[in-house]
């Protein structure tokens, strides 16, 4: 790899007028007459729409018209249309790294919208900046890697079956990993789902049973993501196999226990003394030490939980011949190599305790939606009858809040809406009205967002069974002592005058948050944020399942609030995108490693220690020691070469005297 | 060094992943800041030489500005740590060769940060127009 020195550089620059977006802010005449005294450029284009098939044609064929070593963009963003303008480089015969794009949209003209002339004059500099980098610029070879023949799906609610069904029955082996005893998510713990009212478990439960009986599945329930090394084609991701203390049929063999492992005949559960509350219910039931959480879970596999369990080994006896129980289990760790993996981590209910004027968890007829949801469901801890939690009286009365604690700006609350609680709460005045003859559901709203495919027809429909709607956030809630009634005091802003409603209960449709992995996971796969913590897609519209980190997708509310029909199409759509790379059988590699300069090499190793990915290595060559990149492992960050005290390394494509020549575009060939 | 005229001369040096993608954002959010910043993109803050930056200030420049992905948000795990730590010992560099450390600035900007980039870009304009043109400009060119 020898130093660049591109003396007869002919750059052609091509100014995009995005039709307004740029164009009617920046005056393009005057860049493009600019661009045509910078040194090496040969020509000047301008268009309406460069990513166009006209304007790519005429980057082609300028190419060939005018003998092009080099192609500068002034557009958009790289993060968009990069792709584009190089497929087009390529089209004209050039190589097509030896593209350079000058972003004078996102970071100039809408940035800059009233400073006409200061953006043009922004405009030129980088067009400028850009010019010198791509008169340095040479061909690059992109690497083929091969992509392993696996995916892992992280998290087993809706999304994450479906993804993993989706892409077990495109034919790739997948890991679906699940960090509770079972698979099912929040859909399982819900009653009806809106619109159509159908039973969520009688929906789910077949999906659950698909996914354990596929063969291309191996389900890990029980299980985290303990770290993650390689990319896409080549992840190796240690899991930790949480110590379940109960043996599945297939480990009881493994141990050569004949006929042996848990059957989930429950005889354990039955004779354990220890009683702690259900998760599943919300605490609303009992468990014992060795649970399954609810009779449908996949798999029926009891597990004990060790912080709880007092090793009375009652369980262990009743166990009998099965052997099932094994109180001295410990956590394993199994590593896996995956070509794509996919992120369905999905989300946790707000502590909306921390929203203490409408007493939660102060009061105890204040509930949450999802206590709801258990307290209506015939198979949650009242058998579907819902009660009053101080009394157990039937409600007659209900208030519901909305945006209980979502679309709200203040340091306790979220500001985005959940997009799934007008209409479950919609549905939970449905259920009422259908299951308690003359209860009245009140709701208070801001708005109803009834969004989805016969959503704003439902609403209709609750409207016309009674159910009564009261624009206003509620203000607090307060407590009759003796009767455990509860004031709720709101402004009706229709009405335009102040509300205090005693009711019997009270529902507060709570923000959600991601999930309490979502932080380690994300950070574990290299997959950014949004500022709520909602894992962040490559592109909102041009690439919603893909992340920053090729071979990484998303799926479901991890990505932001979704009811179950986005969750669903996310994804498949997720599934889909990371089966492509897999078919494929391989993936190119951006070819921004690191090369070391060896005549310049002192072999010193510093560099050695700044790559975080061990690609870097001393070796003897010639009699002397150098540096040595094994360019599979580079990730190209340039770490390395950000350090070397000889400038010995050369990172591609962002290799020094690239960089210094941008800087000196700037800084020193600016004068007009 | 009393030009009326003077524009401060100021460069940023920002990752592709966090800080480009929340410049975007904001550009996409149409928050508007002053023009006079000048962005050059690499792929990791790790990739930037401290020679880069002096070089910068040799040409001229009356400000830097590094800027990267939150710590733990790297997407190369470590670089934008490597990157703060060069930063560090630069500034002290800096100030023994009689450039005020706030000419160098390096910030932690994610990609869903748009309105904090804007707000970054306002900032580091007006530190650099309260400090003045660079006293390294008489030596440049």
């Amino acid at each position: 790899m020898a130093e660049v020195k591109n003396k007869e550089a002919r750059i052609g620059v091509f100014l995009c007028h995005c039709g307004t977006n740029i164009a009617g802010t920046i005056d393009i005449e005057a860049v493009k007459e600019y661009a045509k005294t910078i040194p090496n450029v040969v020509v000047a284009d301008n268009y309406a729409y460069m990513c166009s098939t006209p304007g790519q044609n005429k980057i082609a064929d300028a190419i060939k018209e005018q003998n092009l070593t080099g192609v500068v963009v002034a557009a958009c963003t790289p993060r968009l249309h990069e792709p584009t303008f190089r497929n087009a480089t390529a089209a004209g015969g050039l190589n097509p790294f030896r593209f350079e794009m000058a972003n004078i949209r996102d970071q100039n003209s809408w940035v800059h919208m009233h400073q006409p002339e200061e953006a043009t004059a922004k405009a030129k500099d980088a067009v400028r900046i850009a010019v010198a980098k791509a008169s340095l610029l040479e061909d690059l070879i992109p690497k083929s890697v091969p992509v392993e023949k696996t995916a892992m799906v992280v998290g087993g609610g809706v999304g994450g079956m479906q993804a993993a069904l989706d892409l077990a029955n495109a034919g790739i082996k997948t890991y679906l990993v699940e960090k509770s005893p079972t698979i099912g998510g929040r859909m399982s713990q819900l009653d009806k789902t809106f619109p159509t009212l159908d039973c969520s478990q009688c929906i789910l439960t077949p999906k659950m049973v698909d996914v354990y009986r596929n063969e291309n599945i191996e389900l890990l329930t029980y299980t985290e993501v303990e770290a993650v090394e390689g990319y896409i084609g080549n992840f190796d991701v240690t899991l930790r196999k949480k110590a379940r203390g109960v043996l599945t049929p297939a480990e009881a063999e493994a141990r050569g226990i004949v006929g042996g492992g848990c059957t989930g005949c429950g005889d354990c559960a039955e004779v354990c003394p220890v009683i702690k509350p259900n998760p599943f219910e919300l605490g609303m039931a009992p468990r014992k030490a060795i649970y399954i959480y609810h009779p449908q879970v996949s798999p029926l596999i009891y597990t004990v939980d060790f912080d709880a369990c007092v090793k009375c080994g009652l369980c262990v006896e009743s166990c009998g011949e099965k052997k099932a129980v094994d109180l001295d289990a410990k956590d394993e760790l199994i590593t896996v190599k995956v070509g794509t993996a996919i992120l369905a981590l999905g989300y946790d209910i707000y502590p909306i305790e921390k929203k203490f004027e409408w007493g939660y968890k102060n009061y105890d007829n204040v509930i949450t939606s999802l206590e709801f949801e258990r307290l209506i469901c015939a198979s949650g801890p009242t058998g579907g009858h819902l009660v009053r939690p101080s009394d157990g009286e039937t409600p007659k009365k209900i208030a519901f809040v909305l945006c209980a604690g979502s679309r709200d700006n203040t340091d306790t609350g979220k500001p985005y809406c959940s997009r799934f609680c007008c209409m479950y709460s919609l549905k939970h005045a449905h259920q009422i009205i259908e299951k308690i003859p003359g209860a009245v559901p009140y709701i208070f709203y801001m708005d109803i967002r009834s969004f989805g495919k016969m959503y704003e027809e439902f609403y209709y429909r609750i409207q016309n069974e009674g159910a009564k709607f009261i624009r206003g956030r509620v203000a607090n809630i307060t407590e009759d002592p003796v009767t455990k009634n509860l004031h709720v005091n709101a402004e009706d802003t229709l009405l335009g005058r102040p509300i205090d409603m005693e009711v019997d209960m009270v529902v507060l449709a709570a923000a959600i948050q991601p999930s309490a992995e979502t932080e380690k996971t994300r950070r574990l796969f290299g997959v950014s944020c949004s500022q709520d913590g909602w894992l962040l897609e490559a592109h909102p519209k041009l690439n919603p399942c893909g992340t920053t980190t090729a071979g990484v997708y998303l799926a479901g509310v991890c990505q932001g609030p979704k009811d179950i029909p986005d969750t669903v199409a996310q994804a498949e759509g997720a599934a889909s995108a990371a089966s492509i790379p897999i078919h494929r059988g391989e993936v190119e590699l951006e070819p921004y490693f690191a090369q070391c300069l060896e005549d310049k090499c002192a072999g010193c190793g510093l560099c050695v220690n700044q790559c975080p990915y061990q690609a870097l290595s001393l070796v003897e060559k010639d009699g002397r020691t150098v540096m040595q990149v094994t360019e599979a492992k580079c990730k190209g960050c340039g770490t390395c070469g950000g350090f070397c005290p000889g400038g010995a390394i050369w990172m591609q494509h962002f290799a020094t005297p690239q960089i210094v020549a941008q800087i000196d575009a700037f800084l020193l060939g600016g004068e007009q | 060094m009393a030009d009326e005229n003077w524009k401060p001369k100021i460069i940023a040096i920002i990752c592709n992943w966090c800080s480009y993608a929340g410049a975007d954002l904001a550009g996409g959010a149409r928050i508007q800041y002053p023009p006079d910043i000048r962005a050059i993109r690499v792929m990791c803050t790790g990739r930037i030489d401290p020679l880069f930056i002096l070089k910068a200030f040799q040409d001229g420049a009356d400000g830097v500005l590094v800027s990267g992905c939150h710590f733990g948000d790297c997407h190369y795990l470590e670089g934008n740590y490597k990157a703060a730590k060069r930063m560090f010992l630069l500034k002290s560099v800096l100030k023994n060769i009689g450039l005020d450390d706030k000419r160098l600035r390096m910030t932690f900007v994610s990609a869903s940060e748009g309105a904090k980039w804007g707000s970054v870009m306002t900032d580091v304009v007006k530190t650099i127009n309260e400090l003045g043109p660079s006293p390294l400009n008489e030596f440049a060119r």
